[in-house]
């Protein structure tokens, strides 16, 4: 991978111009006191323009990983991004400079974090902070700036705007700091917007009003979308195509009326039924038995054969090949050979 | 007493919980905090009650009051037809081999310092049951019934994983037989994989030791797979209490009907999703009359004066909203 010129990713990009983003053969590894830490191990994914593409996983299955990755945040030491590239735009940002993604992030590629409260800086005003990142990336005077955050705020249905203007992120409530999060993240017209568990530590009718937000985000302003969640309901709300990941690796990725009305990955299928949900009632719950694995010491062969229930011989010598089961549905499995 | 009040095993009248906010250097009181603010209902022998609400409705306090971790400012709990509210410390001491709680966050409740084994069996010690063999036995045996293996007693907290260690919170709980568990959102913390193992366990403790829940939860899809009875709280008030057929195909209340449609579903719903303004008010200062008016989508004049009372609609179902007065 390392020895190819930049000639070929730009060749990648012609053919399938379509592809805002690509994402191939991303290794992100930690590495330990206790171990290397294989957080992601072999991501490939493509963002299409104007597409929601869901990462769905349990906890540690690397879904964050890959989303700070794709914006080089990753802390290193102890990361390290060991292969893989990631294209968008002719560029591959695994090797750009510093510098160069300095003007890409939050320009170009912005991210939500999970947590409002600590993404935000505690000692400057929500407005002051908005205000900071337009100045910074598009050269903007500081009224002309202010006018800019005001109208994004309004647009994310933060009442009396003026007044949050300059309010501290302490001085909101979580559902409102997550919107002012969501306005600081599309205040420079981003092409890819990075949306890590933006639903998560909301309560259920904020959280419908978050996915509202992104509702609009989706036909008003035909964002592409990465929305990184475990929580499936969301993804069949929100998405159009799903990447489900599991001990750092891609095991199934579909639309998402594929993923969730014939999910082929014994994962997938067990994460699907394991959901209690609120349309059907059931005496007892179907489960996934055994725990994540351990990202250090994950198991040979196919990553899930210890708890899955359709394990053959094989799953725990070889890793399983990607198989197409029908035009954009994948799945890495040994039963599908 | 126990046959005369059919088996009702806690019974909480006008339960108040106020949290004094003062300012100043005199620590002038200004205000009150109302957690929990006038509620009343009962569990029934080997009944699930699912209680649900949004982050700062009182839920969690709720629960903790029940069992005097919070000592309440005004009201009965009636366990057994027994005052809680004025048992002395010994009496409270009794209690707790009754009542027991699980916590939403496993790794905070459990002593990082203690094994598993030792955090299992301190109960034993505490409630009298000091023989070390057959305390031994008793937390093997716990540990099994809660799918732990007995050999892990000596293991400590970190060694597990957030699921394993709920299940050692469980096996915590069930140490001494109690009667009444309050789980006190016990899944929220854990991935969809291990909730669905966590939420099997839990029904099947519950119908081999006849046990009732008190089962606080955000998660309507995981209180209508757990739950007898639901009710729902909004700002330290009880907005609806229904049997669980009842309360999902004819709830009642606004903000039920809003908390219902938010849920997200795997298949999509034919009803539109009522979309609730604004955020939960402060409880330091909440909203005249009905408290859910601001945000209210089916609001009328009265609900800004008038604060309307929980009543029974139809058997079994409580609302309070002045649509239904």
């Amino acid at each position: 991978m390392g020895l190819e010129t930049p000639s070929i990713p730009r060749a990648i990009f012609k053919v399938m111009n379509n592809t805002i983003l690509g994402v191939s053969h991303l290794k992100t590894y930690f590495f330990t006191r206790r171990g290397v830490v294989k957080a992601v191990d072999g991501i490939d994914f493509e963002l299409k323009r104007g597409e929601c593409l869901c990462l769905v996983g349990e906890s540690g299955c690397g879904k964050t990983v890959t989303a700070l990755s794709i914006l080089g945040l990753i802390d290193s030491p102890p990361g390290r991004i060991i292969d893989g590239e990631v294209r968008y735009n002719n560029l591959d940002l695994v090797k750009c400079s510093p510098t160069q993604l300095r003007r890409i992030r939050g320009k170009e590629i912005a991210i939500i974090f999970q947590d409002a409260q600590s993404a935000l800086n505690p000692v400057f005003t929500i407005g002051d902070q908005i205000v900071e990142q337009i100045r910074l990336h598009l050269g903007m005077k500081y009224t002309e700036a202010r006018d800019k955050a005001m109208t994004l705020l309004k647009e994310m249905g933060i009442p009396s705007v003026e007044r949050a203007m300059s309010y501290y992120p302490h001085q909101l409530s979580g559902g409102m700091k997550q919107r002012a999060m969501i306005a600081m993240s599309l205040s420079c017209d981003p092409q890819v917007l990075i949306a890590d568990e933006p639903t998560t530590a909301v309560d259920v009718t904020i959280k419908a009003q978050i996915l509202d937000i992104f509702h609009e985000l989706k036909a008003k302003r035909q964002m592409s979308l990465i929305f990184i969640t475990h929580d499936l309901g969301v993804v069949a709300e929100i998405g159009d195509r799903a990447v489900v990941i599991y001990g750092g690796k891609v095991v199934e990725m579909a639309p998402v009326s594929k993923i969730i009305g014939n999910p082929k990955h014994p994962y997938t299928a067990g994460l699907i039924d394991c959901l209690p949900d609120i349309s059907k009632t059931t005496d007892r719950l179907a489960s996934i038995p055994g725990t994540t694995p351990n990202p250090i010491e994950l198991p040979q062969g196919c990553p899930f054969h210890p708890r899955c229930h359709k394990a053959m011989e094989i799953c725990s010598q070889q890793q399983p090949p990607e198989v197409r089961i029908s035009e954009g549905h994948e799945v890495s499995c040994h039963l599908y050979q | 007493m126990k046959q005369m009040l059919n088996h009702e095993l806690l019974q909480i009248r006008n339960l108040k919980k106020y949290y004094p906010v003062t300012t100043g250097l005199l620590s002038q009181h200004i205000g009150d905090i109302k957690a929990v603010d006038g509620i009343s209902f009962n569990i029934k022998e080997r009944d699930i009650l699912g209680l649900v609400g949004e982050s700062g409705c009182g839920k969690s306090t709720l629960g903790r009051t029940i069992l005097r971790l919070e000592e309440p400012t005004s009201g009965e709990i009636l366990y057994k037809g027994m005052d809680i509210t004025k048992l002395d410390k010994k009496g409270l001491r009794e209690l707790r081999r009754e009542i027991q709680i699980i916590f939403q966050d496993p790794d905070a409740s459990l002593d990082p310092r203690m094994t598993v084994g030792d955090s299992i069996g301190e109960a034993l010690i505490i409630h009298s049951i000091t023989d070390e063999k057959e305390r031994m036995k008793r937390v093997a045996e716990l540990m099994e019934q809660v799918g732990l293996e007995a050999g892990q007693a000596s293991h400590y907290p970190h060694e597990f994983s957030g699921g394993q260690k709920q299940r050692i919170g469980i096996a915590r709980a069930l140490a001494i037989n109690p009667k009444l568990i309050i789980a006190d959102e016990p899944v929220s913390a854990l991935d969809v994989s291990i909730q669905a193992q966590i939420l099997n366990l839990m029904m099947d403790i519950q119908q081999e030791f006849g046990l009732a829940y008190l089962f606080i939860a955000h998660d309507l899809s995981v209180i209508k797979h757990m739950a007898h009875r639901v009710a729902v709280m909004y700002l330290g008030k009880i907005a609806e209490l229904a049997d669980r057929r009842e309360f999902f195909q004819n709830p009642l209340h606004p903000y039920t009907e809003a908390l219902l449609s938010a849920v997200p579903s795997l298949k999509p719903k034919g009803k539109e999703r009522i979309l609730l303004l604004g955020d939960v008010p402060s409880p330091l200062n909440p909203p005249s009359g009905c408290r859910f008016h601001p945000r209210c989508h089916r609001v009328l004049p009265i609900c800004h004066q008038e604060e309307p009372q929980l009543v029974e609609i139809s058997q079994g179902h409580f609302v309070a909203c002045h649509l239904y007065n």
